[in-house]
C-alpha cells in the first residue's frame, strides 16, 4: 500500500511528458507553415525555395513587385466588404431562424427545420449551375451581391444557433413578456447580449466561410476590379513563373486579418461551440 | 395544455416572422436551384438553347471513363483521410482535455491554428513546398536523402499522398474544437468515479468519453464526408487534379464540365446528383452504424 502510491505518481508522471511531447511535435508542425509563410515574405524567390529560416531583406522588394501585380487595396477592400456584409447578414438571419424555430415551436416550422438539415446533403456543386444561370439573368455577374447573397441562410449556422438557444431559459422571455416587451427587443436586449459567445462563434465561423470562399467566386467574380484575395492567391501560383517572396507575401496578407479575428475571439468560439453541444 | 396552444397561437406569427428572411432565401437559392438542377439533368445544351433528351445524360454518364476516375479519387481521399484525421483529432483532444497538461492554452492554440488558413493560401503553401525547386526537394537534397530533386506532384500516387496530408493538416485542428468542446460537457464526476473504481485511462477513453461523444462524432463525420466529396479547392491549388487526371475530384471534373470544356450544363447536374445520392446514402449509413443513442 505505501509502495503503490508512489508508483503510480511515476508512470503518471512519464505519461504526462509522453502527452505533452506528442502535442508539442503537433502543435510544431501545425505553426510551422505560419512560420515559414512570415519568413518567406521577407525572403527572394531563390532564398524561399533554397529552404531559408531566417528573416531576410527583400520585404520591401516583394511588396514593390506584389504591388505592381495586383491592385492590392483594391483585393482588401473587396474580400473586407464581401465578407463584412456577408458576416453580418448571416449570423442576423441565421440566429433569428434558429431562435424562431427553437422558441416558437410548432409543427410546421419543425418540419421546415428538417428540411434545412436535409439540405446540408444537398452539394453546391448541384446549386451552381443554376445560381450561375439566375446570376446571368438577374445581371448580377461580376458582382458582388452575386457572393454575397446565395449562401446567406447557411443550414449549419442555423442549426448551430438553434441548438444554442435551447440553454436559453424560456421562462426569463415568458416574463418579460408578462412585463409587455415587444418580441423584436427581447430577442435583441434579452437573448442577445448573455449568449455573446454563441454570436462570437457564429461571427468566427461565417467569416473564415466567406473570407475564404474560392469556387464561387471564381465562377462569378470576371474582372480584375472586383476580385478577391482567394482569386488573387490562385492566379499568382499557377503563373508560369512563380515569384515566391512574392506569393509568400500575399498569403502573409490574406492571412494575417482572419488570424487576428480568430485569436482576439478564440476563446469564446470554443465557449460557443460546447455552448451548442450541450 | 389548451392555454399552452392558445399561447403559441399568437406567437406564431412572430415564429414564421423570425424564420421569415432565411426561409425566403433558402427557397431562391437553393431550393429552387436543387430542382433546376434535375430539370437541368434531363436536358442538353446545344446550339444556344436547352432540349429535352430524356436519359442520355445518364447514359454519357455510364460510359464516361474520367467520371469514375473522378469518383475513384474522391472515395480514395475519403477512406484514407477521413479515419486518420478522425483517430488524430481524437487522440488531440483526449490528450489536450487533461487538466494537468504542461502549457495547455498554447498548445490548444496552436493545434487550432491551421483550420483559419484559406484552402487556397495553405494550398499554395503545399504546393509551394513540394514542388521541383520547392524547400522538401533541396532540404531532402541536402541531407543526402535524395541525389536529385524529386518531382513529387508530377508522381500519380505521391500527388495523392501529398494532398492527403495537406488536408489532414488543415481539417484536425478543427475536429479537434468539436470534439474538445464535447468532451468539456462531461461531467468530472464521471471520471473521478471511473477513477476510484480503477478504471485505466485507455479504458476510460472506451467506456466513458467514447459513447459520450457518439453523437459529435456522427456529426462530424458527416461534415468531413461531405467536405470530401465536394472537395475542389486543395487539387485545383496543389495539383491541379493531375498528373493524368490521379488526384482530379467529382467537383473539381463538375466544375471543368460547367466552365473549362465546351460547357455543358445538363450534363454536369446530371453529375452533381450522383453526389447527391452518394451523400445521402452515406449519411444512413453513418446514422446506421452510430446507432439510435446518437440522436
Amino acid at each position: 500500500m505505501k509502495i503503490k502510491p508512489k508508483f503510480t505518481i511515476s508512470t503518471k508522471k512519464i505519461n504526462g511528458w509522453i502527452t505533452f511531447i506528442i502535442l508539442l511535435i503537433a502543435a510544431v508542425i501545425s505553426v510551422f507553415p505560419f512560420f515559414w509563410m512570415v519568413v518567406g515574405s521577407t525572403n527572394t524567390s531563390a532564398d524561399v525555395t533554397m529552404g531559408t529560416m531566417s528573416f531576410g531583406s527583400a520585404l520591401k522588394v516583394n511588396w514593390n513587385n506584389l504591388v505592381e501585380k495586383a491592385s492590392l487595396l483594391r483585393i482588401f477592400w473587396n474580400t473586407a466588404k464581401t465578407t463584412l456584409i456577408y458576416t453580418f447578414l448571416s449570423v442576423l438571419i441565421c440566429s433569428m431562424a434558429g431562435y424562431g424555430f427553437e422558441k416558437y415551436r410548432s409543427k410546421s416550422r419543425n418540419l421546415l427545420y428538417n428540411v434545412f438539415l436535409i439540405s446540408m446533403m444537398i452539394p453546391f456543386a448541384s446549386q451552381m449551375i443554376p445560381l450561375f444561370k439566375m446570376m446571368n439573368k438577374l445581371k448580377l455577374m461580376d458582382t458582388h451581391t452575386a457572393i454575397i447573397l446565395p449562401t446567406l441562410a447557411m443550414p449549419f449556422l442555423i442549426f448551430f444557433f438553434r441548438q444554442s438557444f435551447i440553454s436559453f431559459p424560456t421562462e426569463i422571455i415568458e416574463a418579460s413578456r408578462i412585463d409587455g416587451a415587444n418580441e423584436l427587443r427581447i430577442f435583441f436586449s434579452l437573448v442577445l447580449p448573455p449568449m455573446r459567445a454563441t454570436f462570437a462563434a457564429g461571427f468566427i465561423y461565417s467569416f473564415m466561410k466567406q473570407w475564404n470562399n474560392y469556387l464561387w467566386p471564381l465562377i462569378v467574380l470576371q474582372s480584375n476590379e472586383q476580385k478577391t484575395f482567394t482569386l488573387l492567391l490562385s492566379s499568382l501560383s499557377s503563373a508560369y513563373f512563380v515569384d515566391y517572396g512574392q506569393l509568400m507575401l500575399a498569403i502573409v496578407l490574406a492571412t494575417l486579418p482572419i488570424l487576428i479575428v480568430f485569436l482576439t475571439m478564440q476563446k469564446h468560439f470554443v465557449t460557443g461551440i460546447v455552448g451548442s453541444s450541450k | 395544455m389548451k392555454k399552452r396552444t392558445k399561447k403559441l397561437i399568437n406567437y406564431n406569427a412572430y415564429g414564421w416572422f423570425f424564420v421569415s428572411f432565411a426561409l425566403i432565401l433558402f427557397c431562391v437559392f437553393t431550393i429552387y436551384p436543387a430542382f433546376e438542377s434535375i430539370w437541368l439533368s434531363f436536358q442538353t445544351f446545344d446550339e444556344g438553347a436547352f432540349r429535352f433528351s430524356g436519359l442520355d445524360n445518364f447514359k454519357r454518364m455510364l460510359g464516361d471513363k474520367l467520371f469514375f476516375k473522378s469518383m475513384a479519387n474522391t472515395f480514395l481521399f475519403l477512406i484514407i483521410q477521413v479515419p486518420i484525421m478522425k483517430v488524430l483529432a481524437l487522440s488531440f483532444a483526449t490528450m489536450l482535455n487533461k487538466p494537468k497538461l504542461k502549457a495547455r492554452g498554447i498548445l490548444r492554440t496552436a493545434i487550432f491554428l491551421p483550420c483559419v488558413t484559406s484552402l487556397v493560401a495553405y494550398s499554395v503553401l503545399f504546393k509551394m513546398m513540394f514542388s521541383m525547386n520547392g524547400i522538401v526537394n533541396n532540404v531532402l537534397m541536402s541531407l543526402d536523402v535524395l541525389s536529385e530533386s524529386f518531382q513529387w506532384l508530377q508522381n500519380p500516387i505521391w500527388a495523392k499522398i501529398i494532398i492527403i496530408i495537406a488536408l489532414t493538416w488543415r481539417w484536425t485542428g478543427y475536429d479537434v474544437i468539436f470534439f474538445l468542446a464535447a468532451m468539456q460537457n462531461i461531467p468530472a464526476e464521471t471520471y473521478e468515479a471511473a477513477q476510484i473504481d480503477g478504471s485505466n485511462s485507455w479504458n476510460t477513453f472506451w467506456k466513458i468519453t467514447l459513447p459520450q461523444l457518439k453523437p459529435i462524432i456522427l456529426l462530424t463525420m458527416i461534415m468531413s464526408t461531405n467536405g470530401t466529396l465536394q472537395l475542389f479547392d486543395e487539387p485545383m491549388n496543389i495539383t491541379m487534379g493531375g498528373p493524368a487526371n490521379s488526384t482530379l475530384t467529382m467537383s473539381q471534373y463538375i466544375y471543368n464540365q460547367s466552365f473549362v470544356y465546351s460547357p455543358n450544363l445538363g450534363y454536369s447536374a446530371t453529375l452533381s446528383y450522383v453526389i447527391v445520392f452518394i451523400m445521402i446514402i452515406l449519411a444512413i449509413i453513418q446514422f446506421r452504424i452510430t446507432g439510435d443513442d446518437a440522436k
